[in-house]
């Protein structure tokens, strides 16, 4: 029986022999979540878990419900995939709800998108238990390498919501104008202390009397040299300029 | 903590005294050790999972701290049991290979992991069950390797295939935070019932005080638990408990289906 095949334990008892790379089983699980059966794990003998120099640059992308995170990443998947090998990890809180949307609008093939349950807390999967978050990352490095570029989007969570160092290369914060403009200067480690801090919906500002100016000067107050890019995914579904920071990151990774 | 013996420069009354010191403190170590391997913040991926009670909240009603206590005393004594048995015979696997000087220790070592990640196997009828155990063992191993570092952990992390269930990891792991098999049993038992434990006040918005005044009454139960646990982790892993609530798997397949559920499992 060749190793990497699932094989049911119906019809035979266990008297064959104990050798473990057998222990395969079929995935019960939805076609996008988390890959229940990868075709093997921790491939690299040596070094299999810990962090390689020459891995994937890792970009988290967090923030409050509704600021657009998904739309962000779908964006850049738009943007990037033509002249990156990228993939998505979504952390949705209740469904798959966020990979679903991605599939839907078509920006990248099923098998670059995975989908991370969090047990109700969103803000854990990314920072405090990272363990799931790296499993799916690595099936995915391992089904398609060489990847370039991984986008880990969390689940809509709160302003103090960051993620782990040891998940991410560079973490992307995204506020939206129609939460305040009083948002950045509340602060909090996602506007204070991310790579970069998008502030999107800018379309909307007029309509929901947010001054733009004002969340610039307070979100460089809070931020000193760190970035802050005013987005407006609607008028700009390229994400032209997150796209390029995130570019410029990727070139510093790899050197 | 030996630093803290070497520079003890007191007078030692004699030298029993200073051996019962020695013991003392091996012994405060390993259950430092345990304290953090049980914490319900160890990054090994359990906060995602219920242990079934989300399901048994929606199907059976368990909504309310009296049906919370015969949830979680069915599951102590079922799947409890198994688990912490498992553990405890991984965790004396763990001991031989530790002890062994040759490569035939380490073949052995892999050859009793097969034979239990089987018999595991056998007593998860659920696949969806099956596939969330190896994953949490797979993410067990990926914490203990690093928390932990030991040569028969690696070991775990090497095998080809999806790895081994999370009792028998667990076993592994607890070995390599020094704990006896025992104690591995009883870490397990007390997990089988503080994830639901969590679930329940996340879910459910049930009184955190009153769900781990709970947990502290089941503390002879889980003690019973890991006592016939410990008891026959040295039999042939074919005789090793096999109980089984069934409503854990049925619901758990049907669990996997929702179209939104708060746990993976």
């Amino acid at each position: 029986m060749p190793a990497n095949q699932p094989h049911d334990h119906t019809d035979h008892d266990h008297d064959h022999d104990h050798d473990i790379s057998h222990l395969l089983e079929p995935s019960h699980e939805g076609a996008n979540t988390l890959q229940a059966t990868p075709p093997h794990v921790h491939v690299d003998e040596e070094e299999p878990i810990t962090r390689q120099p020459k891995q994937a640059l890792r970009i988290g992308i967090g923030g409050p419900v509704g600021s657009g995170k998904t739309a962000l990443v779908a964006a850049l998947c738009r943007t990037l995939s033509k002249e990156l090998a990228l993939a998505v990890v979504t952390n949705d809180i209740y469904t798959t709800e966020d990979a679903d949307f991605l599939l839907r609008h078509g920006v990248l093939p099923a098998e670059r998108v995975t989908a991370v349950e969090t047990g109700a807390c969103p803000h854990t999967a990314i920072r405090d238990d990272i363990s799931t978050n790296l499993e799916a990352i690595e099936e995915l490095e391992e089904k398609l390498p060489p990847l370039d570029l991984i986008l880990v989007e969390s689940g809509g969570d709160n302003l103090t919501a960051t993620f782990s160092r040891g998940l991410i290369h560079q973490q992307i914060f995204v506020i939206d104008v129609a939460g305040g403009d009083k948002v950045p200067r509340k602060g909090g480690p996602g506007v204070t202390t991310s790579d970069l801090l998008v502030i999107n919906k800018t379309d909307l500002a007029t309509y929901v009397n947010a001054d733009l100016d004002v969340m610039d000067r307070d979100a460089k107050a809070k931020r000193g040299d760190l970035p802050v890019l005013f987005t407006s995914l609607t008028q700009d579904p390229a994400a032209t300029s997150v796209a390029a920071w995130v570019r410029e990151k990727l070139s510093e990774h790899t050197h | 903590m030996t630093h803290v013996l070497e520079e003890d420069t007191r007078p030692r009354d004699s030298a029993t005294a200073a051996a019962e010191s020695a013991g003392s403190t091996a012994s405060l170590r390993s259950m430092s050790a345990l304290m953090l391997l049980i914490d319900g913040r160890f990054p090994a991926g359990g906060h995602a999972h219920s242990g079934g009670f989300e399901a048994a909240a929606t199907n059976e009603k368990v909504t309310d701290i009296a049906s919370m206590e015969q949830f979680l005393l069915g599951r102590l004594h079922t799947t409890g049991l198994v688990a912490a048995a498992f553990a405890a015979s991984s965790c004396l696997a763990f001991g031989r290979a530790a002890a062994a000087t040759d490569d035939a220790g380490l073949a052995a070592f892999t050859a009793d992991l097969g034979v239990l990640d089987d018999e595991f196997t056998a007593r998860t009828p659920s696949p969806v069950l099956r596939v969330v155990s190896r994953r949490l063992g797979r993410q067990l191993v990926r914490a203990g390797r690093r928390i932990w570092p030991h040569p028969l952990v690696d070991e775990l992390a090497r095998l080809p295939g999806q790895g081994v269930h999370q009792p028998v990891a667990f076993g592994v792991v607890a070995g390599a935070a020094g704990q006896p098999p025992v104690l591995a049993a009883t870490a397990a038992a007390q997990e089988s019932i503080t994830g639901p434990a969590t679930a329940s006040v996340r879910l459910l918005g049930l009184d955190p005080f009153d769900v781990n005044a709970l947990l502290a009454r089941l503390a002879g139960d889980v003690a019973l638990v890991a006592t016939r646990a410990f008891a026959s982790a040295s039999s042939s892993p074919a005789d090793l408990p096999a109980v089984a609530g069934y409503l854990i798997d049925i619901s758990a397949e049907v669990h996997a289906t929702w179209e939104v559920r708060l746990f993976a499992s």
